[in-house]
């Protein structure tokens, strides 16, 4: 039996793989709506996804406005503020940053830098856009219930989520908590898709270790929303059932309002366990994608090989793992044994070794290059400016005896933003510069693409940088307003105020890009195919934008890493994957430059591009 | 250069003397694919990965919540008590549950036998024969939860003791909701090898593929028995 299976095995993936090579013409509808290809599905999730961003955005100012100018504006009271804290933060981490970072970039790189025709399954991948949008319909549908969204902070504590008295604790948290399970779902097709691509689908000649970084990211985080959603998705539930069903499972015994509810004898930290079991790992869904994108543009637009490029795979890998283990340093003030915060510390530290390693490799990566300071290239160091600032400051909140007075002030928020919030969306602009030209055929603008950049990067840390000395002061998040606190000196009003216009300000240059986008795709000039000149497959399709099935008739094959650049004694300062590595390089091998041979032919040595780290 | 190259894999082969450790290292370095399975196999097993996390999650959620609430937690051994005639037997119904399910594994497994014997008439029946088992097991299960609710237990409430008893319908009504999807996933490959689709297609893997996620479901069940009802 098991020699049939054998022999059975590689007879279904052929014709499988066969199946999937028609990409017949299609109607508009199957073209351009339910779409199963790859590359419209990505563009589908991006311009939702910065849809549902430019609503994130909203309620921010409607959160600053209130901070900078107190009482100032009727429509603000303190339900509509916190109902605009939480959806921000919610819309942001969740579907935004998650949904273009996977959905998006995911989606268009995956089956292109591997040479790929498509995804594995197309039409779950479809499924997956279209429950996406489902989900951003339930939550954007939160806003008009009676009571309105959620306003109980983006983390949902329980008791007080689903207790009377919490903004939208009617409708909004049941639709909020409803949209987070019908968004896990897509998100589990997604990933299922994503990882199934990387491990099985990749053209010949792609080894794991010749793989862009920007794949490895994407391929990491996919894992690790494969496996952390799955919390959030049984909190949400359990939750759910809390508010609906009234059962006990995160509510302990309450009096409210000299009453006793109904509840008895549940656990309210079983809730954050399990949220920041999701939580935690949740950053690298979205850091680690970034991560990838920024190798990519720094490797490109300094026309440098990227520095370490196996240990920056290690280091994706060992913040993967690592990731699932530091959850608790979320719950420091929450009350746990001192030996678990101990525990917790110390692998929070231990992350950000791992992390040091790629931010050195990307600041050695641009050390001494062709530096190509267009507008993607900008973004991305613009990211790694972010980055390391907000990542110091992660050291000081991963220490215990630190975190606990500086817990709930504005030196958090100003910590995860920096690190979290500006870093992404700095990449995720940055990765939107760079591959418009192949998703759309046309070149975006440089000129209005700069200002973006220099105002969206320096008026953040103008929003971000004054809060690390709020928070040392001791001002505390998420509070409504701050007259009653004789501690905050009157100065603070200043500052808030001065925080407040250089949001406005940050957020309306937003609107740059999207004139940026409108103008160049009616009026930009045309893309070459290769415009930056680099060297992985995406830039090598035979026409831009790829059509559907991505290759034309035969797949490309790879002979090298995907980091040829300014190799000496190639005619050109890069040399494509698809280059043999016969043909211009050995001719003249340099020491220490030549990559090897024979992956295209299948020999099985994964270690051949390390050979470039010798230099 | 390609003898370089094979040189050294040579080396490094010889270094390394598990077979097993060897083909893993090969296969993680090839280039196209890193398993010789199918996609929907690959991608089977990642799903059942991911879906481990989800039972996983609810498994410790609902041991942690035991240990932590304040009331008493109802005794198992009463609760899921028949009487037999007069006397009361601790735990009947799910241990007959249990072997149902258990022994529906098997019969899948002769049903992927059969498949790659390319015997479709045999395939066709043990996956109906394993459907059925499935049905019965869910059928069980309805039962189950009728006589409790008859009792008295709701999700929220029970008359034994503690609420947070109620993740037994959580934990029960999940895994009866992949049993019933179990069954309908089988039905339909069922019905695409009696007309012959697999064999026309060449697509016999499917009811393996269908196995895998049958035989994860078992085992969950395995897990549920044990912490939830044995413990």
């Amino acid at each position: 039996m098991s020699m049939e299976k054998r022999v059975a095995v590689p007879k279904e993936a052929h014709a499988q793989e066969q199946a999937h090579d028609h990409h017949e013409p299609q109607s508009f509808w199957t073209k351009y709506v339910f779409s199963q290809d790859h590359k419209v599905i990505a563009i589908q999730f991006t311009v939702t996804a910065l849809f549902v961003g430019f609503v994130g955005l909203v309620m921010s100012w409607g959160m600053r406005l209130q901070l900078g100018f107190p009482g100032l504006f009727e429509f603000l009271n303190p339900n509509t503020y916190y109902q605009a804290v939480t959806q921000h933060g919610m819309i942001m981490i969740i579907y935004v940053l998650t949904a273009i970072l996977l959905g998006g970039f995911g989606n268009f790189l995956i089956p292109l830098m591997l040479g790929a025709r498509d995804m594995a399954f197309p039409f779950v991948n479809m499924l997956s856009y279209w429950v996406y949008l489902l989900s951003v319909i339930v939550l954007l549908a939160s806003f008009f219930v009676p009571g309105g969204p959620t306003g109980a902070g983006w983390t949902l504590y329980p008791p007080q989520a689903i207790l009377p008295g919490t903004p939208g604790s009617d409708g909004g948290i049941v639709l909020m908590l409803l949209s987070l399970v019908i968004f896990i779902a897509a998100a589990t097709m997604g990933g299922l898709n994503y990882v199934t691509t990387v491990l099985q689908l990749r053209t010949r000649g792609m080894t794991l270790m010749r793989m862009p970084l920007a794949i490895w990211g994407i391929f990491v985080a996919s894992i690790l929303a494969l496996l952390a959603f799955p919390a959030l998705f049984v909190g949400g539930v359990m939750l759910l059932l809390d508010k609906v069903a009234g059962t006990s499972f995160f509510m302990p015994t309450i009096v409210q309002f000299g009453q006793k509810l109904g509840y008895e004898g549940g656990n309210p930290l079983l809730f954050q366990h399990l949220f920041w079991y999701f939580g935690h790992p949740e950053v690298y869904i979205v850091a680690l994608p970034a991560f990838g994108l920024i190798s990519e543009l720094v490797s490109i637009h300094a026309r440098k090989p990227i520095f370490g490029y196996r240990m920056m795979i290690w280091a994706i890998l060992a913040i993967g793992v690592i990731s699932f283990v530091v959850w608790a340093h979320h719950m420091f003030v929450s009350g746990m044994n001192p030996y678990f915060g101990f525990f917790f510390a110390t692998t929070t530290l231990i992350i950000a070794i791992p992390t040091a390693i790629k931010v050195y490799n990307w600041v050695l990566t641009l050390w001494r290059g062709n530096l190509h300071l267009n507008t993607p290239m900008l973004f991305a160091i613009g990211f790694i400016s972010t980055f390391v600032i907000g990542g110091l400051t992660g050291l000081f909140l991963g220490n215990v005896v630190v975190d606990i007075p500086l817990s709930d002030t504005y030196f958090v928020v100003a910590h995860f933003h920096l690190v979290m919030g500006v870093a992404t969306i700095l990449a995720i602009f940055g990765g939107l510069y760079h591959w418009f030209p192949k998703a759309t055929g046309r070149m975006l603008n440089e000129t209005l693409g700069k200002a973006h950049f220099w105002v969206t990067f320096l008026g953040s840390y103008a929003i971000f940088f004054p809060m690390h000395y709020m928070g040392f002061l001791g001002v505390p998040r998420r509070y409504f307003d701050f007259e009653a606190f004789d501690f905050i000196p009157e100065s603070m009003a200043g500052l808030e105020a001065f925080i407040t216009v250089a949001a406005l300000i940050t957020g309306a240059a937003q609107f740059l890009f999207v004139v940026n986008v409108i103008w160049s795709l009616a009026k930009g000039p045309k893309a070459e195919p290769n415009p930056w000149r680099a060297t992985t497959l995406e830039w090598q399709t035979p026409t831009t934008p790829p059509p559907h099935g991505n290759w034309g008739p035969t797949l490309p094959a790879v002979y090298r890493w995907a980091y040829d650049y300014s190799v000496p004694g190639a005619p050109d300062d890069f040399i494509p994957q698809t280059v043999p590595v016969a043909a211009p390089v050995a001719a003249a091998p340099a020491p220490g430059t030549v990559t090897d041979g024979g992956g295209g032919d299948g020999a099985s040595d994964g270690s051949e591009p390390t050979k470039r780290d010798g230099e | 250069m390609a003898q370089r190259v094979a040189m050294e894999s040579a080396q490094q082969g010889s270094r390394i003397r598990s077979p097993w450790l060897r083909q893993l290292l090969a296969d993680w370095s090839s280039d196209e694919r890193a398993f010789r399975v199918s996609w929907s196999k690959a991608m089977m097993w990642i799903f059942l990965l991911s879906d481990t996390f989800i039972f996983g999650v609810f498994l410790t959620m609902y041991m942690a919540a035991r240990v932590s609430t304040t009331a008493p937690w109802p005794d198992a051994g009463e609760v899921f008590a028949l009487y037999v005639g007069s006397t009361k037997v601790p735990l009947l119904l799910i241990a007959i549950m249990t072997v149902i399910l258990i022994s529906s594994s098997g019969t899948m497994a002769l049903a992927v036998n059969y498949a790659y014997r390319r015997d479709r008439a045999k395939t066709t029946l043990f996956l109906l024969l394993t459907a059925a088992l499935g049905a019965t097991f869910v059928g069980m299960q309805g039962f189950e939860w009728t006589k409790l609710i008859l009792e008295g237990a709701r999700p929220w409430t029970n008359p034994w003791g503690a609420p947070q008893f109620g993740a037994f319908f959580v934990l029960t009504g999940f895994h009866g909701l992949h049993v019933s999807v179990g069954v309908i996933i089988l039905l339909v490959v069922a019905v695409q090898a009696l007309r012959g689709t697999l064999e026309r297609t060449q697509n016999y893997q499917r009811v393996e593929v269908a196995g895998l996620y049958w035989h994860f479901v078992d085992l969950v069940w395995v897990f549920i028995f044990a912490f939830f009802y044995l413990w």
